[in-house]
């Protein structure tokens, strides 16, 4: 039992909520849905996933146009046309034809593998719908061949959404929910720690005041996410800014590297403003 | 006692169903929780909940069913500290002295009752909950640090941060959707905008599934089409400014903002408390440049629909007379150019950022509100999803 237990990966910072939404969706056998601002690690969570417990790893990337189908297995028409043009032997078997998708894949590894469903809320609204029997039975028929394919292993699913679109209530009631919230400090302290064990204390704590100051901005139109952070630190770093770079002015100036933390003009524009009237106001 | 709880969420108006439930108590039999109350918490949320939404209303639901749990959740687990193991901790922690007063307090088990029994007061009380039994120097529990926390030993790392329960900090009531419009719920708002601007009606080849089509039907051309997908919503903004709008500014904005984003056919026009022969596009220039209201009526067809944005909060004349518009004489009344306007756009909405139970306390938002014929809603999440279906329904 101990080894199926999650408890995040020296890479990756898990809250206890977290993990209690993996470790029960994992013995459950059920799929995770995870959503969260972007850049909390809702992808990477996947990955991380497998890594900890050993599975294989299989992403399924979700596009606008992707359907439920793609993901069990597509009847590739097309070069079965083609190849009865050129007279090929092939064609008569339909199997042939027959490409596999991921989740097929993923009913049929030796060992229980880790299933990603990225970014589910792209597709369109019927596609959670589509996949609700073969989520909950892991099996679907192949109406080419006429033959079903189960799983071998109830596959570790973990499904994220941007929240784009809502999902089908009959869906969600198969999933356990998890919400990524955004890491306070002290979380975010070790996540960076994770990510750069040898960074100076100073300079550390100094970022992130920096950064929370920035996210607590009232109207920015896009908060920096926690990607972003390491992103600044790792630029910080390469560059040598020393902390005092960060804090001494830190009324006065923009911080060093802001295009690491700040996405559009009007945010750098209106953060300038709101330093140029705490200025004045101190003066 | 879990049935009870199920059934509370329901009444609280989490949606819970019976098939999540009975998950919950799956993980429970196959002892997927160790031994605290907070991974209690943490599997009911996973299995309960679906959306962060409804966060806030689990938490408190959470906290007030379970309050007191935590002697419960012991004995049902077998974890109960035993009271030789706090008093080894003394022993370790306190001085001789402390030692004394302890005795003097009535020993040990009237300490851990009196304990108890704050406990249960504070939770009563709700806020300033953590100060009460950490700062009083007169205390016995903040003299000798045992928050509350200090009771369940040896189990988590980060201690300090729970004094407070999880589900007492109610961390996730911005997510409720009751709440008004924030700088991250527009967001979402937006994306419930977008996806009602995706619809439409029209017909296109669907060259993929033509030639599949084709291919499987051995050869025989077969055509496909499919509706296609566009923005093909058209929307026409009036937005009130000044005045009693003043308190709502960011609201508004925001929303203004997000429509602009989402949608190709956007025209506004702002007004002030209520629509007249005029309505502009600047307010700089609100005086020199105004639009007749009558050009905009014929310059936009009935596909626009009509958002109006305002507290209809003003005197019940600015509607009904001639003349009572508090800026300039209005030949014809109020409501005269808001029914031209619901004739002219059959789809119409009035979002009001006004809390909705304060509306029947205000004649002039009942006015308006009968003359939209009920589709007002106010400027939240909740009330801009219920707008948005109010507005794809055709009328």
């Amino acid at each position: 039992m101990s080894s199926t237990r999650f408890s995040g990966t020296d890479r990756y910072v898990a809250t206890d909520d977290l993990m209690m939404a993996v470790n029960a969706a994992v013995t459950l056998g059920r799929p995770l849905l995870v959503k969260g601002e972007p850049g909390t690690g809702k992808t990477q969570l996947a990955e991380e996933v497998a890594l900890a417990l050993s599975r294989p790893f299989l992403q399924w990337h979700i596009k606008s146009t992707t359907k439920a189908q793609q993901g069990l297995y597509e009847y590739d028409a097309v070069s079965r046309l083609r190849d009865s043009q050129l007279g090929d032997e092939r064609v008569h078997d339909i199997a042939n034809y027959i490409v596999k998708g991921k989740l097929w894949e993923a009913f049929t590894t030796d060992v229980q593998p880790v299933l990603l469903i990225d970014e589910i809320d792209k597709a369109d609204i019927e596609f959670p719908n589509d996949l609700l029997h073969e989520l909950d039975r892991m099996e679907f028929f192949v109406y080419e061949t006429r033959q079903v394919v189960k799983a071998r292993h109830r596959p570790i699913i973990i499904i994220t959404s941007n929240n784009e679109k809502e999902l089908p209530d009959a869906f969600l009631r198969r999933c356990f929910f998890h919400y990524i919230r955004f890491p306070d400090k002290e979380t975010m302290e070790r996540i960076v720690n994770v990510h750069y064990p040898n960074l100076k204390k100073r300079l550390l704590s100094e970022a992130l005041e920096a950064f929370f100051e920035i996210r607590d901005v009232p109207g920015l139109k896009k908060r920096p996410s926690t990607s972003e952070l390491l992103d600044w630190i790792k630029l910080l770093v390469a560059e040598d800014i020393p902390p005092e770079a960060l804090r001494g002015d830190q009324h006065k100036l923009i911080p060093p590297l802001y295009g690491a933390l700040l996405k559009n003009e009007q945010d750098v524009h209106l953060f300038e403003k709101l330093l140029f009237m705490s200025k004045r106001k101190r003066d | 006692m879990m049935t009870e709880f199920f059934l509370r969420l329901r009444k609280a108006g989490v949606p819970v169903t019976l098939t999540e439930f009975l998950t919950l108590l799956e993980a429970l039999s196959q002892r997927v929780t160790a031994h605290s109350i907070e991974e209690f918490y943490y599997l009911a949320r996973a299995a309960l909940v679906k959306d962060e939404r409804h966060y806030d209303r689990f938490d408190q639901v959470f906290g007030s069913h379970f309050k007191g749990l935590e002697t419960l959740f012991d004995e049902i687990i077998g974890a109960k500290v035993p009271l030789e193991w706090l008093h080894k901790l003394a022993e370790l922690t306190l001085s001789e002295e402390d030692k004394q007063l302890i005795e003097s307090l009535g020993g040990w088990e009237k300490l851990m009752e009196t304990f108890a029994q704050r406990m249960a007061e504070q939770e009563g009380r709700h806020q300033g909950g953590s100060k009460w039994i950490g700062t009083a120097g007169t205390s016995p529990f903040g003299a000798y640090g045992y928050n509350p926390e200090g009771i369940r030993i040896g189990q988590d790392v980060s201690r300090h941060r729970r004094a407070v329960k999880v589900w007492d900090r109610r961390e996730f009531r911005n997510f409720d959707d009751t709440v008004e419009l924030g700088t991250r719920n527009i967001k979402i708002a937006l994306r419930r905008l977008r996806r009602f601007a995706r619809e439409g009606a029209a017909q296109e080849l669907d060259l993929d599934d033509t030639i599949q089509s084709t291919a499987r039907n051995a050869g025989y051309l077969e055509l496909k089409m499919v509706p296609e997908r566009h923005n093909a919503v058209k929307v026409l903004l009036f937005l009130d400014v000044g005045g009693s709008m003043d308190d709502h500014i960011q609201e508004c904005e925001e929303l203004f903002s997000a429509a602009r984003s989402e949608f190709k056919h956007l025209e506004y026009f702002y007004f002030h408390n209520m629509v007249y022969e005029g309505v502009w596009k600047d307010n700089r220039r609100r005086f020199n440049e105004k639009t007749d209201t009558m050009t905009v009526l014929n310059t936009f067809g009935q596909d626009y629909k009509l958002i109006l944005v305002g507290d209809a909060t003003m005197s019940p004349y600015e509607i009904t007379y001639p003349g009572g518009s508090v800026e300039h004489f209005n030949a014809e009344a109020g409501h005269i150019w808001l029914s031209r306007l619901l004739r002219a756009y059959p789809n119409a909405i009035w979002l009001n950022p006004v809390w909705p139970n304060r509306w029947s306390h205000i004649p002039s938002v009942q006015i308006v509100r009968d003359m939209m014929g009920e589709r007002m809603y106010p400027l939240t999440l909740e009330g801009l999803e219920q707008g948005i279906r109010a507005l794809q329904r055709a009328r």
